[in-house]
C-alpha cells in the first residue's frame, strides 16, 4: 500500500484561512454578492484583487522563480474551502487553478507570471461541464487565425486572456479583446457561463492541448472537493444556529428528534467530505495516487454539498425559499458544482478503471 | 524524566533484547512488556504504562510489530481493554488496579459487560437488576442481562445493578466488578440471526459480591459507567486500515473473479459503495492522524454509523451479486464463537451478522440523538423520568 496522505491542517494552513475568512468578511458579504449578481458585473474584482494583489493567493501553485508562492494544492484547498463558505464571486478556481495549472503543462513562463501576480485573469475555453480526460470542443485554426463558437466557459466574462483549444491539437492564447464574449443566463449565479464567438482572432500557440487541459481539469475537479467542503460547512453551521434558535410549538425546532437526526447525518457526511477533500490536496500536491483521489473525492463531495444546500432550505422553511436569504446562493453554487469539471457518474466510470472494477 | 518517542523506542528494543519474542512465552512476553510500561503507554508506572502521551503507543507497537512480537489479541480481549481497563484505572481502588489491570491486558482474563437488560437497551438507566447490601457488607445480586457478549468465555464482568429504588433511575445504580465463576451466574446461549451463539443471556440469582469489588460510590454508577460507555464509543483505535481493507474488498474481489455475475445496476450500485468505503477510511485514517497529533476530534462518534451502514449495504449487495448462490447459507449450526467472524465466513453470514452493528453499543438512532447534542449542540430530548423515583416509572 502506499503511503497514507497526510489528511489534517497545518499551523500555516490554518493561518492562511483566517486570513482569507477575515478578508471575504471584509469584502463578500451576502447582500453585496446577492447585489453584484443582480448587475451587469457579477464578479467582486475588488475581493480578487484584494486575494491576488494583497496576498499573492493567485501564485499558490505557481514557483517563485516565475512571480508565484511556490506552494501546494494543499494551500489552495483552504483558499477554496473559505471561498466556498462565503461563495464568493471570484475566478480563483477557474484562473488560479485550472488555466493555471494548464499553463504549468505548457510552461508558458510570461503567461504565468501575469496569472500569478493576478494582474491578469485567466479562463481555460473548456465547457465547466467537462470531466479529466473527456472529449474537449475546439474551434478551427488557419494562420494563427481562431474561428468559432464556444460555450459554457466560466468566468470567461472577467477573463483577460483565454486558453483555447483548437483542431490542429493545440492550445492558443488569445487575448479576450478579440473575442465576442456573450453571457449566458446561468444557474450559478456567482460563476457565470459565457458563450465565446471566434471571428479571425489572433492567437498565440502554447503547445499540445490535451495534456494541459486534462492536468487543468484534473485538478480543478480535485480541489473543486474543497470548495464543496467549506459549502457544505456553511450550510450545516447557519442551519443548525437557525435551528437553535426558531421556536414553533413552544420548543427549538432543533430539539425535534427529525431534524436532530437529519442534522445528524449532514454533520457525518461533512466529515467524511473533509478527510476525501484533504485527501484529494494532498495527493495532487504530491502526485501520488491523484488520478484516484481526484476521482473519489468528486464521486463523493458534489452529493454532500448538494444534500447540505438542499437541507438548510428546507430546514429554514419559508425564509430559506426568499432570495433575500443566500442560501439559494449556495444551492445554485452547489447544483452547479455537481455538473462541472465531471458529474459524480462520470467520476464513478473513471474510479471503476483505475480500481479494475470494469462494467458488465 | 520525561518519555518521548525516542525513550520508548529504547525501552522497547531493552525488552526485546531482554525477552527475544522468538524464544520467549507469549504470556510470558506480554507479563514483561506490561511490567515494562509498553503496555499502554499511557497509564501510570506500575500499571503497565509510563504516564507518556497516548500518542505515542504507536511508536511501541510499530517496533514490537516489525519484531514479531506477540500480541494480546485485542479482538478477543476488547471489552475489557476498550471499557473495563479505562473505568477500573479512573474510579478503582489501588487494590483493584493491582489485582485487575495486568491479568485483563495479557489476556489471561477475559471480561463481560452486564449492562443490558430486558427492560433497558437503550435506556439503560431504567435497569432493574438488584443489588441488595447485607449486614455483614457484601452486596447479594438478582436479575437478568441479555446480549452479553462473551459471557461464556469471560472470567469477570462489569456490572451495574440498582441499589436504591426509591431515587429516580440515574441516581440509584451501583457499579461491581461480578466474579463470573459465581454458583449464582448461570449464563445461557443466545442463539441469534446467524444461527450461531456469540451472545448470552445472564441470570444472576443471589449472587454474593464482596464490597471490595465495588467500583466507585454507592448511588454512584451511572457516572462510573459514563466512563464506560464513552470509551465504548471511542474505540474505534489506531488501527490503519488499507484500501478495501473492510467489507467492501470480498465484494469487490468477487466482481473482479465472477465476469458472469455482473450486471449494470449492481455495476452502478458498487461503485458507490466502493467509493463510500474509500471515504470512510479516509475519514478513519484522519481521525487517527488527529489522535497521534493530540488532537482528538468529535469525528469517533460518527465513524461507528458510519461503518454500521456500509457493513450492512456492502453485505446486502453481495448476497444480490451472488444471484443463485446467494439463495444458500453456508451454515446454519449453532455454534458458540469466541469472536465474531466476519471473513472467515460467507457472504449470508457477513449480511445478518452486520445488523447488529447497528444496534450494539447503542443504535444508530441514540448515535444520531448523540452526535446532534453532543456535536451540534442542539436541544435534548424532552424528559419525563428526571425527578421519578425508579420504582414509580412505568414499565
Ligand atoms: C450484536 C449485539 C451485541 C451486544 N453486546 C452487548 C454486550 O456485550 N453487553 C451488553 O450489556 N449489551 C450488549 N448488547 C445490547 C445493546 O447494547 C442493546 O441491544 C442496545 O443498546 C439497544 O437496546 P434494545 O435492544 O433494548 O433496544 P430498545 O432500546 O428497546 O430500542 C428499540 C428501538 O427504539 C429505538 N430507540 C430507543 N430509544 C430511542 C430514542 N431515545 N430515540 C430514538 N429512537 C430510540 C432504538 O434505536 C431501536 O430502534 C448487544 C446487542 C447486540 C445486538
Amino acid at each position: 500500500m502506499s503511503a497514507q496522505p497526510d489528511l489534517l491542517y497545518s499551523e500555516e494552513e490554518e493561518a492562511l484561512r483566517a486570513a482569507v475568512r477575515d478578508l471575504l468578511a471584509d469584502h463578500c458579504d451576502a447582500p453585496g454578492v446577492i447585489a453584484r449578481t443582480e448587475s451587469d458585473a457579477p464578479h467582486d474584482l475588488a475581493a480578487w484583487k484584494a486575494l491576488s494583489d494583497g496576498m499573492g493567493l493567485a501564485g499558490l501553485l505557481v514557483p517563485e522563480s516565475l512571480g508565484g508562492q511556490g506552494a501546494t494544492h494543499r494551500e489552495v484547498a483552504v483558499v477554496l474551502e473559505e471561498l466556498g463558505r462565503a461563495v464568493a464571486p471570484v475566478p480563483y478556481l477557474t484562473s488560479a487553478v485550472v488555466a493555471t495549472e494548464a499553463l504549468l503543462a505548457l510552461g508558458d513562463e510570461e503567461l504565468l507570471g501575469r496569472l500569478a501576480s493576478g494582474r491578469s485573469i485567466g479562463a481555460l475555453a473548456v465547457g465547466l461541464h467537462t470531466a479529466p480526460g473527456a472529449a474537449v470542443q475546439a474551434v478551427h485554426v488557419e494562420g494563427g487565425l481562431l474561428q468559432g463558437e464556444l460555450s459554457g466557459i466560466a468566468d470567461a466574462a472577467a477573463a483577460d486572456v483565454l486558453l483555447v483549444p483548437a483542431d490542429d491539437g493545440g492550445l492558443y492564447a488569445v487575448d479576450a479583446s478579440a473575442v465576442t464574449i456573450t453571457p449566458q443566463v446561468s444557474l450559478d449565479l456567482t460563476r457565470p457561463l459565457a458563450t465565446l464567438t471566434f471571428a479571425d482572432a489572433p492567437g498565440r500557440r502554447l503547445g499540445d492541448a490535451e495534456p494541459a487541459v486534462r492536468r487543468g481539469l484534473r485538478a480543478g475537479a480535485g480541489l473543486l472537493a474543497s470548495e464543496q467542503l467549506g459549502l457544505a460547512e456553511w450550510a450545516l453551521t447557519e442551519t443548525v444556529r437557525y435551528l437553535k434558535e426558531r421556536k414553533q410549538f413552544n420548543r427549538p425546532v432543533g430539539g425535534f428528534q427529525a431534524i436532530k437526526h437529519r442534522l445528524a447525518q449532514l454533520w457525518l457526511e461533512v466529515v467524511n467530505l473533509r478527510a476525501v477533500a484533504r485527501g484529494a490536496a494532498d495527493a495532487l500536491a504530491s502526485g501520488e495516487d491523484a488520478d484516484l483521489a481526484v476521482a473519489v473525492a468528486q464521486a463523493y463531495a458534489a452529493g454532500v454539498a448538494v444534500h447540505a444546500a438542499e437541507e438548510a432550505l428546507q430546514l429554514h422553511a419559508g425564509i430559506g425559499m426568499t432570495w433575500e436569504h443566500p442560501i439559494h446562493l449556495y444551492l445554485k453554487r452547489a447544483k452547479a458544482d455537481s455538473i462541472a469539471y465531471g458529474s459524480a457518474g462520470a467520476h464513478r466510470t473513471a474510479v471503476a478503471e483505475l480500481v479494475d472494477l470494469r462494467a458488465p | 524524566m520525561t518519555i518521548d518517542a525516542a525513550e520508548l523506542q529504547r525501552r522497547t528494543a531493552e525488552l526485546l533484547a531482554a525477552h527475544p519474542p522468538a524464544t520467549t512465552d507469549r504470556l510470558d512476553f506480554l507479563k514483561a512488556r506490561f511490567d515494562a510500561g509498553l503496555a499502554w503507554v499511557h497509564y501510570p508506572q506500575g500499571l503497565g504504562g509510563l504516564g507518556a502521551p497516548r500518542s505515542l503507543q504507536v511508536v511501541v507497537d510499530a517496533e514490537l510489530e516489525a519484531a514479531g512480537a506477540p500480541d494480546n489479541d485485542p479482538r478477543r480481549i476488547g471489552i475489557g481493554l476498550g471499557m473495563a481497563a479505562p473505568t477500573i484505572l479512573k474510579y478503582g481502588t489501588e487494590e483493584q488496579k493491582q489485582r485487575f489491570l495486568r491479568p485483563l491486558w495479557v489476556g489471561e482474563e477475559v471480561w463481560c459487560q452486564l449492562f443490558s437488560e430486558p427492560g433497558a437497551g437503550s435506556d439503560l438507566a431504567a435497569l432493574g437488576t438488584r443489588a441488595v447490601r447485607e449486614s455483614g457488607g457484601d452486596w447479594v445480586v438478582n436479575g437478568q442481562k441479555v446480549w452479553t457478549s462473551s459471557a461464556h468465555v469471560a472470567r469477570w464482568a462489569i456490572l451495574i445493578a440498582r441499589t436504591d429504588p426509591d431515587l429516580p433511575k440515574h441516581a440509584g445504580i451501583t457499579y461491581f466488578l461480578c466474579d463470573m465463576t459465581d454458583p449464582g451466574v448461570e449464563v445461557r446461549p443466545l442463539r441469534q440471526v446467524t444461527g450461531e451463539a456469540e451472545f448470552n443471556e445472564v441470570f444472576l440469582t443471589d449472587v454474593r459480591i464482596p464490597d471490595a469489588h465495588r467500583l466507585g460510590e454507592v448511588g454512584d454508577g451511572w457516572r462510573v459507567a459514563q466512563t464506560t460507555l464513552n470509551n465504548e464509543r471511542v474505540a474505534i483505535g489506531g488501527m490503519r486500515l488499507p484500501r478495501e481493507g473492510g467489507m467492501i474488498g470480498p465484494v469487490s474481489g468477487t466482481w473482479r473473479e465472477r465476469p458472469e455475475l455482473r450486471t449494470h445496476d449492481l455495476h452502478q450500485r458498487l461503485l458507490k459503495l466502493w467509493v463510500e468505503a474509500e471515504v470512510a477510511r479516509l475519514t478513519a485514517e484522519r481521525l487517527r492522524q488527529q489522535l497521534v497529533a493530540g488532537q482528538p476530534g468529535p469525528e469517533g462518534a460518527g465513524m461507528k454509523l458510519a461503518f454500521a451502514r456500509l457493513n450492512q449495504e456492502i453485505s446486502g449487495l453481495e448476497v444480490e451479486l451472488l444471484g443463485a448462490e446467494g439463495l444458500l447459507y453456508d451454515d446454519w449450526t449453532m455454534r458458540r464463537p469466541e469472536l465474531v467472524d466476519f471473513t472467515g465466513r460467507e457472504a449470508g453470514y457477513r449480511y445478518l451478522r452486520s445488523k447488529g452493528n447497528s444496534i450494539e453499543g447503542g443504535t444508530s438512532e441514540v448515535l444520531l440523538n448523540i452526535v446532534a447534542e453532543r456535536v451540534l449542540g442542539l436541544p435534548s430530548e424532552p424528559r419525563t423520568d428526571k425527578d421519578v423515583a425508579w420504582k414509580d416509572l412505568a414499565r
